[in-house]
C-alpha cells in the first residue's frame, strides 16, 4: 500500500468452486472497463460454465502461453505477453495454480507478483482451502490435504480481500443443476467435498479468514484505530518454533505462523544439533529438517541450526536469550517407537522453560 | 437418537433430516441476504437470484422493493412481478394479504426492517414475514447490519448515526440460510457523498461495519450447523472457531493466562470457558484465593463450570472433548505440591491424554 510503483492485488476469495468468484471479479473488470481503464484478461479458466463465460464478452484476452510437457502440451499464463501489452489492470483467474514443470515460475502467485512488480493491478480469485496455515484445518474438516498452497504473507499483501459467498445449500444446487462440473464429475465431488457440512464449514472458515485479513488490514494501515483496539497486546511477544525431523514440524509452523500473525508477534524456527549444521545426520533426518527449515522460510519465517549436544537446555537457554515469551513444540505422538524420548524431550523443556509459555501442538482429530 | 441415525455420517443425517422437516412442516423457508452497509448492492444480488429463479420457471414475485433504486435495480425489477405497497393515510406498508392470496412459491422482499404504520396484523414487517414464512412461501429478503437490534449499539458507536427500526437478531438467525454481501468500503463510498467526513474515517468505519457483518454472518453460519447437529443428537465439532479451555486451581497464577486468552479470544474471535474441578477439603487460604480467581474470571465476563470427579485431569478432558475445546490453557505444576506427588504430574498427565487439542502451559 505505501510505495505507489507497486500494482494492488485485489482477492476474491471463496469456500469452494462454483461460488462464482470468477463471475464478480469479470463484473467488477467490466465495471472497469466501462470506467475507461484498460483492464485485461491474463488467465481465465472457463470451466464451461456459461453465464461466466458470457461475463468476458468485450474483454481483451492475453493469449496463453503454450508449454510442452512429458509428451503433452500445457497452456499457462503468458506473463511476459501481459508485461509488454501493459494495462493498468490485469485479471488473473486460479491464483494457487502450479505450473507446469518447464515454466518460468512455479506458482501462478510468483507470476502475479512479477505484474505487481511491474506496476500493473490484480484481480485475481481463490479459496480459502490454499491458505498454509489453514492446512490443517481444512484437512480436519474435509478429510482432504490440499496440496496447492500459497504463503499467508502473499494473502496478506493483497490490498483488498473480498468475500464471495453463496449458501451451501445454492452452491449444491448450482452442482446438481450441472452448472459447475458436469454430470459425472459433480457426482463424485458430491460424495467427497462438497459435502454439506465441509461446505458449511469451509464457509465459516472463509469468512472468520476475511475478516482477519481486515482487522489485519486496519491495525497496519491506520495508527489512530490501532490506538482504539481494546485487545492491544501489552507487550510483543516472540515466538520459538522446534523443528526436528518428525513430519508434525509443518503441522507446527503452521500454527505458530498463524499465531505470530494474529498476535503480529517475531516468530523464528530452530533446530538443535551437536554440530551446529546438519551434517551428521543420517540422509532422511537431514533431508526431512531441511525440508521443514525450507517450508519455514517459504512462510517468511528465519529460521537457525543451533549448536547443542543436549536439544532441550540449548533450545530454553537461545529463547531466553533471545526473551522469546512462546515456545511452539509438537505434541509427542502415541504408538511410535521411542516417543517416550520425545515425551521426555516435552517434559525437560517445560520444567527449564516455566519463565515462557509453552505450546504442545497436536494434530486435531478427523 | 435412533440407532440407525447414530450410524449415518452428518451429511446422509443432515439430508435425512432436512427431508423429514421440510415434508412434515410444509413451512416455507426464509433466506437473507446480509450487507453492513447501504450501496454493498444487495438489492441487485437479490433480485438478480429471482430473475434467475425466473428464467429456471420458479413462481417470483416481488413483495416489496426499497423506495429509491438504481438503475440496473430498476432495470431488474422491470422483469419481474412486482406487488405493490400498500399505502395508507397512516403510511405504507407491504400488502401481505395480497401475497398470501397470490401465493407465489417464491417471494422478495427488499428490506426487512420496517415499522408498519398502526392497524395492520402486525407492528412490523419482519413479522409479516414470519406469516409469510408460516404460510408457505419461500422468503428472500435483505437487511443492513446497522438494523439489527443487538448489533444498534456498536453500529452507532462506528457511524453516529441512531436507527429507529430494527430486527431482533434471533430471527436472522432463525433463517434457514443466510448469504453475506460483501464488497470494499469503495463501492458503498460512491454511493453515500451526504457524509462529509474524511475518506479515510469513512474507510476505517465501514471496515469496521463490514467486520461485524462478517463476524455475525461466520456466527450464524456455525450457529445453524451446531444447532442442527446438536438437535439431531450428532456429536462433532469443526475447527473452524478456536475454543479456549482455562484449567484453574487455587494456586494457579491467572493474570497471564486471563490476558492471554483475551487477546487470542479477541484476534480469533474464539469462545473461552473457565473450568474448575472441585478439590476436596481446600484450606481456608485457598479457598480464598480461589473465590478471588473466580471472580476475577466473572469480571471479564469469561463462563465458568464447576466440574466434579475423582480424577481431576480425566474430568477436565472429558469436558473439553464433550465441548469441542481446541486449545487448553493450564499453568505450570507446583514441584513441591503434595496433589503431584501422589497423582503424577497433572501438566504432563495433560498433555498425555489431551488428543486433538493444544495445550499451552503458562509460567508460574
Amino acid at each position: 500500500m505505501g510505495d505507489t510503483g507497486r500494482g494492488k492485488l485485489k482477492m476474491y476469495l471463496g469456500y469452494a468452486a462454483g461460488v462464482g468468484k470468477t463471475y464478480v471479479m469479470l463484473e467488477e473488470a467490466q465495471a472497469l472497463k466501462s470506467q475507461g481503464m484498460d483492464i485485461v484478461i491474463g488467465y481465465f479458466e472457463p470451466h464451461g460454465r456459461k453465464d461466466t463465460i458470457a461475463k468476458t464478452a468485450g474483454l481483451e484476452v492475453v493469449p496463453r502461453k503454450t508449454i510442452s510437457y512429458r509428451g503433452s502440451v500445457f497452456e499457462e499464463m503468458d506473463t511476459d505477453a501481459i508485461l509488454v501489452r501493459r494495462p493498468q489492470i490485469c485479471a488473473v483467474d486460479e491464483f494457487a495454480h502450479t505450473n507446469v514443470p518447464g515454466a518460468e515460475r512455479e506458482k501462478r502467485w510468483e507470476d502475479v507478483e512479477v505484474l505487481l512488480d511491474a506496476g500493473i493491478h490484480v484481480l485475481t480469485t481463490m479459496n480459502v482451502q490454499h491458505l498454509e496455515s489453514l492446512n490443517d484445518q481444512v484437512r480436519q474438516i474435509t478429510g482432504i490435504r490440499v496440496r496447492e498452497t500459497i504463503p499467508d504473507w502473499v494473502l496478506q499483501k493483497a490490498d483488498e480481500v473480498v468475500v464471495v459467498d453463496v449458501t451451501p445449500r445454492a452452491l449444491l444446487h448450482r452442482l446438481d443443476r450441472g452448472v459447475i462440473y458436469e454430470r459425472k464429475k459433480a457426482e463424485r465431488a458430491r460424495q467427497n467435498f462438497f459435502r454439506e457440512s465441509n461446505l458449511v464449514a469451509l464457509r465459516g472458515l472463509a469468512l472468520r479468514e476475511t475478516v482477519h485479513e481486515l482487522e489485519h488490514r486496519g491495525e497496519m494501515g491506520h495508527g489512530q484505530a490501532a490506538g482504539e483496539d481494546p485487545a492491544a497486546l501489552p507487550w510483543r511477544h516472540k515466538i520459538l518454533i522446534l523443528a526436528t525431523a518428525d513430519p508434525t514440524t509443518a503441522m507446527v509452523i503452521r500454527r505458530a505462523r498463524r499465531m505470530s500473525d494474529f498476535l503480529e508477534a517475531e516468530c523464528f524456527v530452530v533446530a538443535v544439533q551437536p554440530s551446529g549444521d546438519l551434517s551428521g545426520l543420517p540422509d532422511p533426518d537431514r533431508e526431512a529438517i531441511e525440508r521443514h527449515l525450507n517450508f519455514a522460510r517459504n512462510m517468511r519465517i528465519e529460521t537457525r541450526i543451533l549448536e547443542g549436544d543436549d536439544v532441550a537446555p540449548a533450545l530454553v537457554d537461545f529463547a531466553r536469550r533471545n526473551q522469546v515469551t512462546q515456545i511452539y513444540l509438537a505434541r509427542p505422538r502415541e504408538r511410535v517407537p521411542l516417543s517416550w524420548l520425545s515425551r521426555n524431550l516435552v517434559q525437560r523443556i517445560a520444567s527449564l522453560a516455566r519463565d515462557m509459555q509453552i505450546v504442545i501442538v497436536s494434530e486435531r482429530d478427523l | 437418537m435412533s440407532r440407525d441415525l447414530a450410524r449415518k455420517t452428518p451429511d446422509e443425517l443432515l439430508r435425512v433430516v432436512q427431508a423429514e422437516e421440510e415434508a412434515a412442516a410444509g413451512k416455507g423457508h426464509l433466506k437473507i441476504f446480509l450487507g453492513y452497509a447501504s450501496g454493498v448492492g444487495k438489492s441487485f444480488r437479490m433480485l438478480d437470484e429471482a430473475r434467475r429463479r425466473r428464467e429456471r420457471g420458479q413462481d417470483v414475485v416481488v413483495g416489496a422493493v426499497q423506495p429509491k433504486v438504481t438503475p440496473e435495480v430498476e432495470t431488474l425489477l422491470g422483469k419481474l412481478e412486482v406487488i405493490p405497497l400498500k399505502n395508507s393515510r397512516e403510511g405504507t406498508a407491504m400488502d401481505v394479504d395480497a401475497i398470501i392470496r397470490r401465493h407465489p412459491a417464491v417471494c422478495i422482499i427488499d428490506g426487512l426492517a420496517y415499522d408498519n404504520p398502526p392497524g395492520l396484523r402486525n407492528p412490523t414487517r419482519w413479522q409479516d414475514v414470519r406469516d409469510l414464512v408460516k404460510s408457505g412461501i419461500k422468503v428472500i429478503g435483505s437487511i443492513n447490519i446497522q438494523y439489527i437490534d443487538e448489533l444498534r449499539l456498536q453500529v452507532e458507536a462506528v457511524t453516529g448515526k441512531h436507527v429507529t427500526q430494527s430486527v431482533p437478531i434471533s430471527f436472522i438467525k432463525s433463517a434457514d440460510e443466510i448469504e453475506i454481501v460483501d464488497a470494499p468500503p469503495e463501492q458503498p463510498l460512491e454511493r453515500t457523498p451526504e457524509e462529509q467526513v474524511g475518506v479515510e474515517i469513512r474507510a476505517q468505519r465501514l471496515s469496521k461495519l463490514r467486520e461485524l457483518a462478517l463476524v455475525l454472518a461466520a456466527e450464524v453460519v456455525e450457529y445453524q450447523l451446531a444447532d442442527y447437529l446438536q438437535r439431531h443428537g450428532i456429536k462433532q465439532h469443526f475447527a473452524t472457531q478456536e475454543r479456549i479451555l482455562l484449567c484453574m486451581t487455587p494456586r494457579a497464577n491467572i493474570h497471564e493466562m486471563l490476558q492471554t486468552a483475551q487477546i487470542i479470544g479477541a484476534k480469533f474471535h474464539a469462545e473461552t470457558v473457565v473450568a474448575y474441578v472441585k478439590q476436596p477439603e481446600l484450606s481456608v487460604r485457598d479457598q480464598e484465593a480461589l473465590e478471588a480467581k473466580l471472580a476475577a474470571f466473572q469480571e471479564a465476563r469469561i463462563p465458568i463450570q464447576i466440574l466434579e470427579g475423582t480424577d481431576p485431569v480425566e474430568t477436565l478432558l472429558e469436558f473439553a472433548r464433550l465441548r469441542g475445546i481446541t486449545q487448553i490453557f493450564i499453568g505450570h505444576t507446583q514441584q513441591s505440591s503434595l496433589w503431584s506427588r501422589i497423582m503424577g504430574d497433572p501438566v504432563d498427565k495433560i498433555i498425555r491424554r489431551s488428543q486433538g487439542m493444544d495445550v499451552r502451559i503458562f509460567p508460574k
